[in-house]
């Protein structure tokens, strides 16, 4: 069974925001709901990078360990999915998520925030597979139909891949070997800070 | 880098708010910024490791720097937050846990005061009464403890339904009832501050400190051992009721409006330390509710009409509140005739 994941490349992203239209376009996300965004860090200065981030469907997810009424699952292919007949719309998740991924239709006084929103690989909700009702809730769902998130699909220079996590990592890895460089993340110099550079 | 996020001390929040119950949420904002030492040794690193400088760049992503983003919205140029993980930690965690535990020990303390001390019966009734508390007084007690209830009951359910209600009524009703509850919560909660307000303001004046307060604080109210403490017109331990219901109330009030405000698009480590300081204190008003219902219902005979009537008997008074007791029959003294007058 395939273990869904995103990644994004961050020395490929040339933030396009194609990834959030595509997002937007797909599942017909309300108007102030944006499932996907791109973060610039160090915007304009040399070296900039951009990554492309949502929902990254926790093993154990933040969201679905605070949620009062316990409205989220995990499909089989790890695919984190929240039941919208049920939530609640406290945003406790949006206060777990590290990723900023949980999103509301409303923001108003009171606490009024409306169904809690965020992306779901595109693979629906718990109504029946790419019904009405899952289509008006949950958007699109293409898993169901074999395809992979349209975000992915769509990104032009495929710094953004989705897909088994074990096919994600071949990709990531070869791309990094081609490169020769080694992945971005941490690096020698933090994960051997007190060592010598012998290695 | 574009900017430093502000990194709340996460473990002295939490004792402030939970010790102490009250902690201002300004404190947020005096322990959140990160000390200028740590950002100093932090570009140090940086400079004295320039072979993969990505290595620091993606460390401080984890730590919550912030970048720049086309899609607005609330911190959504932050890429991680990691103050999250810690509110879950400590409201799935401490927070629900010694609060469950506190609310039981009350509930049990109480038990066993009941069954082996029973009820503090009156020794007899002289028939005559004396007013003690007005339409108003009755009003704004009976309002506040409505809201009370029912704000207490909806929250204990957004806490523990999940793990209580939710097992016995099956996901889909339980997730209708919280659908009621948390609106419920949210819009009594007005009501409740309003209450709250009247009654503090309102009855100050009967709750300042009295040298016979220590002495019944010594004794425990007498409860113990059923021998009267002195009392005025509020005795000890409701002065201690109401001095906790002031600061348990100011954070219970004060963490719930920054939650009932997502419209002025408060930060999630606000929203986390207000959940974290509500939790602590909504549990400890409750906890303490517990022995306020308890003492004025089945724990004392005669106290409950005084909430129902307005009206106590004089043997009540003179058994649980004596100093007033003596004060009132002093001044009766002194205007014996007019007294008579108006009860004839």
């Amino acid at each position: 069974m395939a273990r869904m994941k995103f990644l994004c490349d961050s020395e490929r992203c040339i933030e396009c925001n194609g990834c959030v239209t595509a997002c937007k376009n797909e599942n017909d996300v309300p108007w102030g709901v944006n499932r996907r965004r791109v973060v610039t860090l160090g915007d304009g200065e040399p070296g900039e990078k951009s990554i492309s981030v949502a929902c990254m469907h926790c093993s154990d997810a933040p969201c679905a360990a605070v949620c009062p009424v316990d409205c989220f699952y995990t499909t089989d292919d790890g695919i984190v999915l929240h039941d919208k007949d049920i939530c609640i719309g406290c945003g406790y998740c949006s206060y777990a998520c590290p990723f900023g991924a949980p999103q509301f239709p409303k923001n108003e006084a009171f606490g009024v925030r409306g169904k809690m929103d965020k992306c779901t690989f595109c693979a629906g909700g718990p109504e029946q597979d790419n019904s009405e009702a899952e289509r008006e809730k949950y958007g699109r769902n293409r898993v169901s139909e074999g395809k992979l998130p349209l975000c992915a699909e769509m990104c032009a220079t495929k710094a953004l891949l989705a897909g088994d996590g074990d096919e994600v990592a071949d990709i990531f890895r070869e791309r990094t070997m081609k490169r020769s460089t080694r992945p971005d993340t941490w690096g020698w110099d933090v994960a051997y800070k007190d060592g010598s550079d012998d290695f | 880098m574009t900017s430093k996020r502000q990194r709340p001390k996460w473990l002295a929040l939490f004792f402030g708010g939970v010790l102490i119950l009250t902690a201002p949420l300004s404190l947020n904002l005096v322990l959140g910024s990160s000390p200028a030492g740590a950002e100093a040794e932090g570009e140090k690193a940086a400079a004295d490791a320039p072979e993969n400088p990505r290595s620091e760049y993606w460390g401080a992503v984890r730590h919550g720097v912030s970048g720049y983003s086309a899609v607005t919205g609330p911190e959504a140029n932050v890429l991680i937050q990691s103050s999250g993980q810690t509110w879950r930690e400590l409201r799935n965690g401490p927070a629900s846990t010694i609060g469950a535990w506190l609310m039981a020990a009350v509930l049990l303390a109480l038990g066993l005061l009941q069954i082996f001390k029973g009820t503090w019966k009156l020794d007899h009734r002289t028939g005559k009464t004396i007013p003690r508390w007005s339409v108003f007084d009755r009003v704004i007690h009976w309002g506040l403890a409505l809201t009370f209830i029912a704000l207490a009951l909806t929250g204990l359910g957004l806490l523990f339904g999940r793990y209580v209600l939710m097992p016995l009524m099956g996901k889909e009703a339980f997730g209708a009832l919280s659908a009621v509850s948390k609106p419920v919560h949210d819009y009594i909660s007005p009501f409740f501050i309003v209450f709250l307000l009247l009654t503090l303001a309102a009855w100050m004046k009967h709750n300042i400190p009295k040298a016979h307060d220590w002495e019944w604080l010594k004794k425990v109210g007498g409860y113990l051992t059923h021998e009267h403490a002195p009392a005025g017109f509020i005795n000890a331990g409701e002065k201690v009721w109401y001095w906790f219901l002031i600061l348990g109330g100011i954070a219970v009030v004060v963490s719930g409006l920054f939650m009932l405000t997502p419209n002025f698009d408060w930060t999630r480590s606000t929203m986390q330390l207000s959940s974290i300081v509500h939790i602590a204190s909504g549990i400890g008003l409750i906890s303490f509710s517990f022995v306020h219902m308890f003492m004025s219902t089945i724990g004392n005979e005669g106290t409950f009409e005084a909430m129902v009537s307005g009206d106590v008997d004089e043997r009540w008074a003179e058994l649980h509140h004596d100093v007033w007791y003596d004060e009132l029959m002093a001044e009766r003294g002194s205007s014996g005739a007019k007294t008579e007058s108006t009860a004839g």
